[in-house]
C-alpha cells in the first residue's frame, strides 16, 4: 500500500509564555523548541503499522521552511520511505487553505491508496487540511480515527464522536483518513533508524515545481487573513494561592474545609 | 438575505450545538435584518423541525432515508445543491465530530470561504469576522475573510449560552436532492462507550491528571491524594491515550461532563476539549507550574508549583486534619 502522510513542524507551547511580535499577526518564535505536530506522530506511526503489515512505501510530505527537516529526518528514521518538502517565499502568511492546495499538487504527483494527516495541529487547530486535501484530490475522507482496518478495496474506519461514543464507517480507496491521538503508540525513533535515514533524501520543490504561481499563494489568495492576535480574556481569573509549599498547602487545606469537603 | 444554521442531531435528539449556533445566528440577524433559517437532514425528523421552529425564522427540511445516519458526503451533496441555489451569506456549523468531517470538504467544493473552530463571529459590511484560539488556547486570533458572497463558519460547542425561543417559524419541506449513484462511504454503526468501573461523573471530589504527571509511576501518589480525600481519580485525554488509565477516567469532549463539588486538576494545561467537561464543578482547583496555563482562566483557585512538591504534603496534611477531627 502507498501512504501519503502530511507532517507539520509545530513549536511546543504548552510550558511557554507566549508574546506576540510587532506586527500583533504572529507570536514571536524564537528561543521556541519545534517538534512534529502531535496528530501526525501518531499519523506516522499508523502509517508506517500498515506499511509493515501490508508492505508498500509511506511518504512525509510537509510545507515549511529548512527548519522542518529536522521533523522529516525523525519521521524517515520512524521508517518513513521517502520525505517531500515544499518550500517557498511566496507561501508566507498563506492560509490553510492555500497549504491544502499546495499539499493537493505535490501528493497528485505521486501515486497512493491512502492519505493520511492529522486531526488538527497543535498551533492553528484549525482541524480543516485534512478533508480539504480529500476534495481538492477527489477522494473520500474519513475524520477522528481511532482504529483502522481494511477490507478488499475499502478501509473501516472507527472515527471518534463525542462523549466516548465512536462510529464505524467504510470507506472506498484511495481515501484520506485524520488520525486521532490514542490510535496507538508512537514508536522512538532508534539508533539504526537515524543511520539510516541519513541515508535517505528529502526532495525539495517549489511551488513552481507543482504547477502554481503567484496567483495561488499568499496571503491575497487566502480565505483566512489575521487582523490581531492578544492574550485571551479571562472568564473567571483564578485567585492565586502564593507562599512556600507549606502555606500554600494550608491554604488550600483552609479552602475545601470551609466548603465541609474534609 | 438568509443566515443558516446546520441542525444537528444524532439517535433522535438535536444537539445543543445546534441551539447555540442559532442564538448567534439570531444575534447577527437582529443586526442586519437578514432571516435565520435552520436546515436538518434525516430520517423521521418531523418533531425536531417542530422543535426547531420556535428558534428560526423558517425551518428547511429534508426528510429521506438515506440520511439516518450522517454521512458527509451525502450531506455534503445535499448542502452544496441547497447553498448554491439558495445563496445564504452565512452558513454555520458545529466544530464536533460531524462538522469537522463535513465543513472544510463542502467549502472547497463550494469555493467559499471557510473559517473553523470559532468562539465569536460577525458580519461587518458584508464581510464574516470571527475569534478564534490557537496554541491551546493561549493566543486568541481575530480573523476576517477574503470578499465573498457567502461565508462558512465552524462554532466550538460550550462557548454560546442557548437562548429559549419562542417563535413559530415555516416548516418548509425540500425534495429529496439527487445523490450519486456511487457513495464512496457508508455508515456502519455506532461503537457505545464500555461501561467502566467507575463513574467519575457521580463523584464529589475528582483529582484530575494530566500530562504534568509526566510518569504513569507517578499515578500512584495522585490514587493516593484522591483516596486520602475521599475522591475518585480523573485525567485529561493524553493519560488516556498512553493508555495510563482506562477511557472512563477521561473528562472533556471526548470523555465525560463532571460537576463535583470540588475539581483539583493537576498538570493540567485547560485545552478547551478539557474545559467543557469541567467547567461547570462547583470548586475548581489547579496546580501548574506554567503561569500562563488557560486552565486558570476557569478556575476558582491557582497554584502555580511542581505538582510533586504540593501533591506529597497536602497528602500528608489531610492526614493530619482527619485524624484530629475523628
Ligand atoms: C476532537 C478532540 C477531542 C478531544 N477531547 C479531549 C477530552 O475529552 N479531554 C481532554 O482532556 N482533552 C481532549 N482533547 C485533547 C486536548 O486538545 C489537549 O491536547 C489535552 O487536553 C491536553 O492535555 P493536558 O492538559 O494533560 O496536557 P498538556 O496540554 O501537555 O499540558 C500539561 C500541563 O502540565 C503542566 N505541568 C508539567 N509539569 C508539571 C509539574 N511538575 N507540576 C505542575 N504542572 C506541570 C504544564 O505546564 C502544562 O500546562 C481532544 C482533542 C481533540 C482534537
Ligand atoms: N504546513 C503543513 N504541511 C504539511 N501538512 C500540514 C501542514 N499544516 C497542516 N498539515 C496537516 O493537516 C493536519 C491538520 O491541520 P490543521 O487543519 O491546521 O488543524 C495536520 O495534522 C497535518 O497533518
Amino acid at each position: 500500500m502507498e501512504i501519503v502522510v502530511c507532517v507539520k513542524h509545530v513549536p511546543e507551547t504548552t510550558e511557554v509564555e507566549l508574546k506576540i511580535d510587532k506586527s500583533g499577526k504572529n507570536i514571536e518564535k524564537s528561543g521556541l523548541v519545534f517538534d512534529i505536530n502531535e496528530w501526525d506522530d501518531y499519523a506516522v506511526e499508523e502509517a508506517i503499522r500498515i506499511k509493515e503489515r501490508n508492505g508498500g512505501n509511506v511518504t512525509v510530505v510537509t510545507v515549511g521552511d529548512e527548519g522542518v527537516d529536522s521533523t522529516l529526518r525523525k519521521c524517515l528514521a520512524k521508517g518513513a520511505d521517502k520525505a517531500i518538502r515544499i518550500t517557498d517565499k511566496r507561501i508566507n502568511y498563506s492560509d490553510p487553505f492555500i497549504v491544502a492546495k499546495i499539499l493537493s499538487r505535490a501528493i497528485k504527483q505521486i501515486s497512493f491508496d491512502l492519505v493520511l494527516t492529522g486531526a488538527q495541529s497543535s498551533d492553528d487547530g484549525y482541524s480543516f487540511i485534512g478533508p480539504a486535501l480529500a476534495e481538492l484530490l477527489d477522494i473520500p475522507h474519513v475524520t477522528l480515527a481511532k482504529k483502522i482496518g481494511f477490507k478488499d478495496k475499502h478501509a473501516l474506519v472507527n472515527r471518534e464522536l463525542e462523549g466516548g461514543l465512536e462510529e464505524v464507517v467504510e470507506v472506498e480507496l484511495p481515501a484520506l483518513i485524520t488520525i486521532q491521538t490514542g490510535i496507538n503508540e508512537p514508536r522512538y525513533v532508534s539508533i539504526m533508524g537515524i543511520k539510516k535515514a541519513m541515508k535517505k533524501e528529502i526532495k525539495v520543490y517549489s511551488i513552481d515545481d507543482l504547477g502554481l504561481s503567484d496567483l495561488d499563494v499568499g496571503i491575497e489568495n487566502s480565505w483566512i487573513h489575521i487582523s490581531e492576535l492578544s492574550i485571551p480574556p479571562v472568564e473567571r481569573k483564578a485567585e492565586f494561592i502564593t507562599g512556600s509549599p507549606e502555606e500554600i498547602v494550608s491554604k488550600i487545606i483552609e479552602i475545601i474545609k470551609s466548603r465541609g469537603l474534609i | 438575505m438568509d443566515i443558516f444554521v446546520l441542525a444537528e442531531h444524532r439517535r433522535g435528539e438535536i444537539r445543543e450545538i445546534t441551539f447555540e449556533m442559532l442564538t448567534k445566528g439570531r444575534e447577527i440577524v437582529e443586526k442586519n435584518g437578514s432571516r435565520l433559517s435552520t436546515i436538518i437532514l434525516g430520517k423521521n425528523i418531523r418533531k425536531s423541525a417542530e422543535i426547531l421552529a420556535r428558534y428560526a425564522d423558517r425551518v428547511l427540511v429534508i426528510d429521506d432515508d438515506r440520511f439516518e445516519f450522517f454521512n458527509s458526503d451525502l450531506y455534503q451533496q445535499a448542502l452544496s445543491k441547497i447553498i448554491r441555489e439558495m445563496k445564504p451569506i452565512l452558513t454555520l456549523i458545529g466544530h464536533t465530530s460531524y462538522g469537522v468531517d463535513l465543513a472544510p470538504s463542502l467549502a472547497v467544493s463550494l469555493n467559499t470561504p471557510l473559517v473553523t473552530d470559532c468562539l465569536d463571529v460577525d458580519l461587518l459590511d458584508g464581510r464574516l469576522t470571527a475569534v478564534r484560539q490557537m496554541y491551546g488556547g493561549k493566543i486568541n486570533a481575530r480573523v476576517h475573510l477574503k470578499k465573498s458572497e457567502g461565508y462558512i463558519a465552524t462554532i466550538r460547542q460550550g462557548v454560546i449560552t442557548a437562548r429559549e425561543e419562542n417563535l413559530k417559524g415555516e416548516v418548509v419541506e425540500l425534495p429529496p436532492p439527487s445523490i450519486a449513484e456511487t457513495v464512496k462511504k457508508r455508515f456502519i454503526d455506532y461503537v457505545l462507550p464500555k461501561i467502566g468501573e467507575v463513574d467519575i461523573s457521580s463523584a464529589d471530589i475528582l483529582v484530575a491528571i494530566g500530562r504534568g504527571i509526566k510518569d504513569q509511576s507517578n499515578i500512584s501518589i495522585a490514587e493516593e491524594l484522591a483516596k486520602t480525600l475521599g475522591g475518585v481519580l480523573a485525567c485529561s485525554r493524553p493519560i488516556v491515550d498512553k493508555g495510563w488509565l482506562p477511557p472512563e477516567r477521561q473528562v472533556g469532549s471526548s470523555g465525560k461532563t463532571v460537576k463535583p463539588k470540588l475539581y483539583l486538576a493537576m498538570g493540567i494545561s485547560g485545552a478547551f476539549q478539557h474545559i467543557i467537561g469541567m467547567k461547570n464543578s462547583q470548586l475548581i482547583i489547579a496546580i501548574n507550574k506554567d503561569p500562563n496555563a488557560p486552565i486558570f482562566n476557569v478556575a476558582h483557585y491557582g497554584v502555580v508549583e511542581d505538582l510533586f512538591k504540593i501533591v506529597p504534603l497536602l497528602i500528608g496534611k489531610i492526614k493530619e486534619v482527619k485524624k484530629k477531627g475523628s
